[in-house]
């Protein structure tokens, strides 16, 4: 008869200690698990990623439903245990089950402190701890501006940054003069607080809490110094008790946390405590590396393996603000008996300081530059002496240059490192873990290790050990680029995508999704529009265009606006029109009442705020072909007045500029493409910060590339001149169908030129018959297109999907 | 109130949303490529996007606009976002007649 293990908590110290166990003994025990939380096991700790918008919901779940099952533990979610009855061997839970045990094991956790002021009670306060605190913050941010969050701590500020992410304002009150006091120096301290002020955190500081202000729901906060906030949410982030009052009620003993020996064993027999709830020796953990360790050793203990116990952790901490790179470890504040080492740059940001004691290294904090966090931590760890050496620490042996780096290198820090050392202190991954899933498991990438150990899936600051464990077990040359998909449905990478398209001739979305093995069914929002471009461009003539894997823009042929009307753009060759034209446009707008006209960036008519169901009528009476100012596809070709007017011009820009239009006009390429064309060097149509630029000089032409007048404004670079009217065509025929070959879908030319190199372009088209090639694909593409407009007016079936269904009379 | 018929099976092309308005009730329809029609309010719970104009995946649409992403068997707006829109019962009859339940007790139970 297998034993019946009962565990109260459904957490992460308690999980892991889990998973440990059935590593060891996996048919010893029946396992069930009591959580009073509705999830699955997830990944605390990232809960500030989920408030920071970094991660989802679904990325924080360390252990799905399925791992319950397939491991034949009984979950019961969302109860909780209300009773233990250490005579009887039983907990009842809060849905009256009851359940018998050999072994039982607390990890309960811990619960936020939450400051005894008047008005704590009113809705709108709250801490910061679970799934629920981290949602009402998301929810909250979408109805009200202004946030208090109470603490200065580390969980304080990560609880602050994510609510700026939610757009809301925050400040922060702590009591201290400084923040981080816990974890920081002084000097640190003030450092990080310059640059959360600069990321929009305002502080204040050194201030004591009075009452909370407010009806039923929160407005703001009073302090002893008889000032106030305004506030529509206040989140405490002031600190945590263990969660004891349970195993104190079934007469286990309890100090502040619930009192272990060095096999997490209680005073009562078979009940046991790990994580955050239990004190080893006088110390409760709040961190997870330390309770991991914990679990280890119960894990031993219950599954009957030798261990040497339990002998306490040092502590590392590090701030989860993006942009702030913040560690401290062991006993970094000065005492009686300590000296420090210190670096302190202002211009760069960054401070260093490390403290030894006896000639060890007992303690570190480092702000800006936490490049050398393992090292020291590992140093702290290992409890080596630095006697007369201890500049080495931070500075690497005398006569290698000094420099903030340097020192023991990482290589010799991975090799120094023991078997059973965590790496990955969030996940509780060892090195020799790592080992074993490089040589046995085949992982050759962080990303590899990530998905099957979980290393450096928590807050990431793992990362560099990680990567040099990879590199040291495998040698340089073998660690594979990190991979990732082209979206959650899939681990391919773009190139391996289009490379199975083409080898297979793949020519439907769904022929590519099942091939592949996509993760869903039918694919998400990223991947459909991707594959129906990938698919597209390598096989123009046999793929047909899907629609429905369209995004609405391209489905309805015209820009969907914020209030789901559309707006109407004509195609306007070079930016050339007539009175003719002018006119029917105007007649247009007047008869569908479009309540905006006006220019476009690029030299076109906009006809603003159009209803759904008018585009087809509009399009028919305009009778001209699409201006493309929805797609992924040639935009606009601008063009200035060149030497048809202009004093200065010394090419015809007009000409060449409606040229290029009507010969790429409805090509469909990775992300919408816009391009110029100048008559002189004055460049008064601004080709250089185009896609493709085009610039007359006298006696020819320069072509630009790969700029951009966007979001990131990029400068375009010279491809090459040429001379005439026919080999600016031909470059640009070659250049775009490189592009349309090569770019990740949705990926402009300026990103996509500094990925690929401009180096590697310009060699792809050097050869004219390489360029012949590329044009020759191109115009099979351009062969095949027809203008959307157009089609819509002429099927019957196409235009219904512009008409909105009503009900027939009377029913 | 009650059953109406919005119209036929054959105006639905597979995995797009089309458009049915009553009084000031807007809905999207979809039909999803088991050939089963499903029917939301066409108001994203997000900033009101035009749900009808989304890319349908298997039983999901994304809004066109910041991409939420939507159940539509019961209108529940998928993590990371949160939110639901209502859901309506639609069947499909011998004919190919596409109804669409409108009584209050028969909307889609929203979960
Ligand atoms: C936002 C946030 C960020 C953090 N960041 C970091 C970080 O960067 N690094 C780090 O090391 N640590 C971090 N921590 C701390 C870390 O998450 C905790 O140390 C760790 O989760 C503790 O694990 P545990 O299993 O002891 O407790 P928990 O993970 O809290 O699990 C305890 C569980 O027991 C359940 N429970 C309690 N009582 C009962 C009962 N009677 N019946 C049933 N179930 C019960 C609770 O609902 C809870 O789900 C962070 C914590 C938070 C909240
Ligand atoms: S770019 Fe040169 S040719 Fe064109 S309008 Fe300006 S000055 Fe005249
Ligand atoms: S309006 Fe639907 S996602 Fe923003």
């Amino acid at each position: 008869m297998k034993k019946k293990l009962v565990m109260i908590g459904n957490g992460m110290a308690g999980v892991s200690f889990v998973e440990q166990l059935l590593k060891l003994n996996p048919s010893g025990y029946e396992i069930s698990i009591i959580g009073a939380e509705p999830h699955p096991n997830y990944n605390r700790i990232m809960l500030s990623s989920v408030l920071a918008g970094d991660a989802s919901m679904n990325d924080i779940i360390l252990n799905d439903w399925h791992w319950y099952r397939d491991n034949g533990i009984r979950l019961l979610a969302g109860q909780e245990a209300v009773a233990v009855d250490t005579a009887q061997r039983s907990v009842t839970t809060s849905a009256g089950e009851r359940l018998q045990y050999d072994d039982l094991v607390f990890a309960t956790g811990s619960l936020p402190f939450m400051l005894p002021l008047p008005g704590a009670d009113k809705a709108g306060v709250i801490a910061f701890r679970d799934i629920k605190d981290c949602e009402t913050m998301i929810e909250t941010a979408k109805r009200y501006r202004k946030a208090v969050v109470i603490g200065g701590g580390l969980l304080g500020l990560e609880a602050a940054r994510g609510l700026i992410n939610l757009n809301m304002e925050v400040s922060v009150v702590h009591i201290h003069g400084y923040l981080m006091e816990k974890q920081l120096d002084e000097t640190a301290s003030r450092m990080l607080q310059a640059e959360l002020e600069r990321q929009g955190m305002k502080f204040l500081l050194a201030k004591q809490s009075d009452a909370i202000l407010g009806e039923e729901r929160v407005t703001g906060i009073a302090f002893k110094d008889g000032t106030r906030e305004d506030a529509d949410l206040i989140v405490m982030a002031v600190g945590i008790r263990p969660n004891v009052l349970l195993a104190k009620s079934s007469g286990v003993e309890v100090n502040r946390g619930i009192v272990v020996n060095d096999f997490m064993q209680t005073n009562v027999a078979n009940i046991h405590a790990v994580g955050e709830c239990a004190e080893h020796r006088g110390m409760v953990y709040g961190l997870v590396a330390p309770l991991y360790e914990q679990g280890a050793v119960l894990a031993k203990r219950l599954a009957g393996a030798e261990s040497g116990g339990y002998h306490g952790s040092v502590l590392s901490t590090k701030l989860k603000v993006s942009g702030v790179n913040v560690f401290s470890a062991g006993r970094f504040a000065e005492q009686p008996g300590t000296k420090s080492l210190r670096v302190q740059d202002d211009l760069d940001g960054v401070y260093k300081k490390v403290v030894f004691e006896n000639g060890k290294v007992v303690g570190a904090v480092l702000f800006g530059d936490t490049s050398d966090s393992s090292k020291l931590f590992s140093a702290i760890r290992s409890g080596k002496d630095y006697t007369g050496s201890e500049r080495e620490v931070l500075f690497g042996p005398a006569g290698s240059g000094g420099g903030g780096k340097g020192g023991a290198s990482t290589a010799d820090l991975v090799t120094a490192m023991s078997g059973d050392e965590i790496v990955c202190g969030c996940n509780g991954v060892t090195k020799d873990d790592l080992a074993h899933a490089i040589t046995e498991k085949g992982c050759a990438s962080v990303a590899d290790l990530k998905a099957c150990t979980k290393a450096s899936g928590g807050c990431g600051g793992c990362k560099p050990l990680v990567e040099a464990i990879l590199t040291a077990t495998l040698g340089a040359d073998q660690v594979a680029q990190a991979k990732e998909g082209i979206c959650g449905c899939t681990t391919l990478s773009r190139d391996e995508v289009v490379d199975a398209i083409r080898k297979m001739r793949l020519t439907t979305t769904k022929e590519v999704m099942h091939v592949l093995d996509w993760h869903h069914p039918e694919g998400c929002s990223k991947c459909r529009p991707a594959l129906n471009y990938y698919l597209g461009m390598a096989f123009p003539e046999e793929h047909e265009d899907e629609q429905e894997s369209r995004f609405v823009n391209e489905r309805n042929h015209a820009n969907i606006q914020k209030d789901g009307t559309y707006s109407v753009v004509p195609r306007i060759y070079g930016g050339v029109t007539t009175p003719e034209d002018l006119m029917k446009i105007a007649t247009v707008a007047e008869k569908y009442r479009v309540p905006l006209v006006k220019f476009t960036g690029g030299q076109r008519i906009d006809l603003l705020g159009v209803k759904k169901e008018d585009l087809p009528g509009m399009w028919k009476d305009l009778d001209m072909p699409s201006g493309y100012a929805y797609g992924k596809s040639l935009r606009t070709v601008k063009t200035c007045v060149g030497n048809t007017f202009c004093r200065f011009g010394t090419q015809d820009a007009i000409k060449m500029g409606v040229d290029l239009e009507k010969k790429f006009e409805r090509l469909n390429t990775p992300h919408k493409v816009k391009l110029a064309v100048s008559g002189c060097p004055r460049n008064c149509a601004e080709a250089t910060i185009k896609d493709l630029g085009v610039v007359a000089i006298d006696g020819g032409w320069e072509i630009y590339v790969a700029g951009n007048g966007g979001t990131r404004v990029r400068a375009a670079d010279l491809l090459t001149k040429v001379k005439t009217e026919e080999e600016v065509l031909g470059w640009t025929g070659a250049y775009l169908q490189y592009y349309r070959e090569t770019a990740n879908y949705l990926e402009r030319t300026s990103e996509w030129s500094l990925r690929v190199g401009l180096d590697a372009i310009k060699r792809a088209l050097e050869k004219q018959e390489d360029r012949d090639a590329l044009n020759a694909r191109i115009d099979k593409t351009l062969e095949l297109t027809k203008d959307p407009w157009k089609e819509i007016i002429e099927s019957d079936s196409l235009r219904s999907a512009f008409e909105t269904l009503t009900s027939p009379a009377g029913s | 109130m009650g059953k109406v018929i919005v119209g036929h099976i054959s105006e639905f092309p597979e995995r797009s949303g089309r458009v049915f308005r009553m009084g000031s009730l807007e809905l999207a329809l979809f039909k999803l490529s088991d050939g089963t029609v499903k029917a939301i309010e066409n108001r994203c719970p997000h900033k009101h996007g035009k749900l009808s104009e989304g890319i349908v995946c298997d039983h999901h649409v994304y809004c066109p606009l910041h991409d939420w992403k939507i159940d539509l068997h019961d209108g529940i707006v998928q993590a990371p976002d949160q939110g639901c829109v209502n859901a309506y019962r639609v069947e499909v009859d011998g004919d190919g007649e596409v109804i669409l339940f409108l009584e209050d007790g028969l909307e889609a139970k929203v979960s």
